[in-house]
């Protein structure tokens, strides 16, 4: 990657999301509530011009994930995603 | 994991229009090949910009290296391939993602595909793959304008000619070197598939560049058979929005 005016996949969102979780959840795979496609959230179509991240389902374009950070306090909107399953590190 | 400080500690020129950086952080936890660090930059009024590099260095060397290209209009890139020097500082927040890594575990044959910058996760994958000796059957198609804007020309040329266990196709998109074996030509659903393992060797394959070049191969593969789920894919673009 070598971005990234603008980075157009959820690759780019590891590190923003490294400063909140422990492990990398670019690997999780997360179900779209909206049309419960699976696929891992490097996978995803990421806009990073709003006043954070969206992560939108590459299958129909629901935001699956918010997050704006200002560096005291993040917000975290996890609505469009059923679920997450994270492989825990071997 | 949020920001550390970084130095620079060496640059390299690869193209006219790109550079490596070495950069230098206290308690580098080392990385895996294929993964990135994002880089934060600060002005003096305050005013910062974060993006997002690849690592270019083998997860054996321990070293941090990005290889950045400068795109038009860019607010980060100029600076770090024009204006960055020895000793300058900045932040870095990484290594990041673990998706799109090759962790080098095992012997499964790994085919890499890069468009034009594309090129750099993969590169840490075959730096990775030959310094640590393994054995995996590892090839790769890098796409790509020119010799003179291919990165890493002569050191793909000379470890495919040392490691057995690699091989480079080129394709040259609009010239390419003296006496090459194969005019300039765009890659093709049919050229796609001259120069990648086929199906039947279940490899594992990492696709890297632009969003079109990556879907358009990505689509290419599917429809020749390749399973999905063996099909990673970095996409990158290059309007110049800031985060």
């Amino acid at each position: 990657m070598m971005t990234a005016d603008n980075v157009l996949d959820g690759n780019a969102a590891a590190g923003p999301l490294l400063e909140i979780f422990s492990v990398d959840l670019t690997a999780a795979h997360g179900r779209c509530d909206e049309c419960g496609r699976v696929c891992a959230l490097a996978e995803t179509v990421l806009y990073n011009h709003a006043p954070g991240l969206v992560i939108r389902c590459v299958g129909c374009d629901a935001v699956l994930l918010r997050l704006v950070d200002n560096g005291t306090r993040a917000w975290l909107d996890l609505r469009g995603l059923s679920y997450l399953q994270i492989d825990r590190a071997q | 994991m949020s920001f550390s400080p970084a130095v620079v500690s060496a640059v390299r020129a690869e193209t006219d229009n790109s550079r490596t950086l070495t950069l230098d952080v206290d308690g580098w936890p080392g990385h895996l090949a294929g993964q990135h660090v994002d880089i934060r930059l600060t002005a003096e009024d305050g005013y910062t910009a974060v993006r997002s590099y690849s690592i270019a260095s083998s997860a054996d060397s321990k070293a941090l290296e990005v290889t950045v290209d400068k795109l038009v209009d860019g607010e980060v890139s100029p600076y770090l391939v024009d204006g960055a020097d020895v000793g300058d500082r900045l932040e870095v927040r990484g290594p990041a993602g673990g998706w799109f890594v090759w962790p080098g575990t095992d012997d499964r044959p790994v085919q890499l595909i890069g468009g034009g910058s594309g090129i750099v996760p993969l590169m840490a994958m075959i730096r990775s793959h030959g310094d640590a000796g393994s054995t995996a059957p590892f090839r790769l198609l890098y796409s790509v304008r020119s010799p003179t804007s291919a990165l890493y020309f002569a050191e793909l040329m000379r470890r495919a000619v040392d490691d057995e266990h690699l091989r480079v196709d080129f394709a040259f998109t609009r010239e390419t070197p003296p006496d090459w074996p194969t005019p300039p030509h765009r890659l093709t659903r049919d050229t796609l598939e001259e120069s990648v393992y086929p199906p039947e060797d279940m490899a594992e394959f990492f696709i890297c560049g632009s969003t079109p070049f990556v879907e358009s191969v990505a689509n290419w593969l599917v429809d020749a058979g390749h399973p999905p789920e063996r099909i990673k894919t970095e996409r990158f673009g290059g309007i110049g929005v800031s985060p």
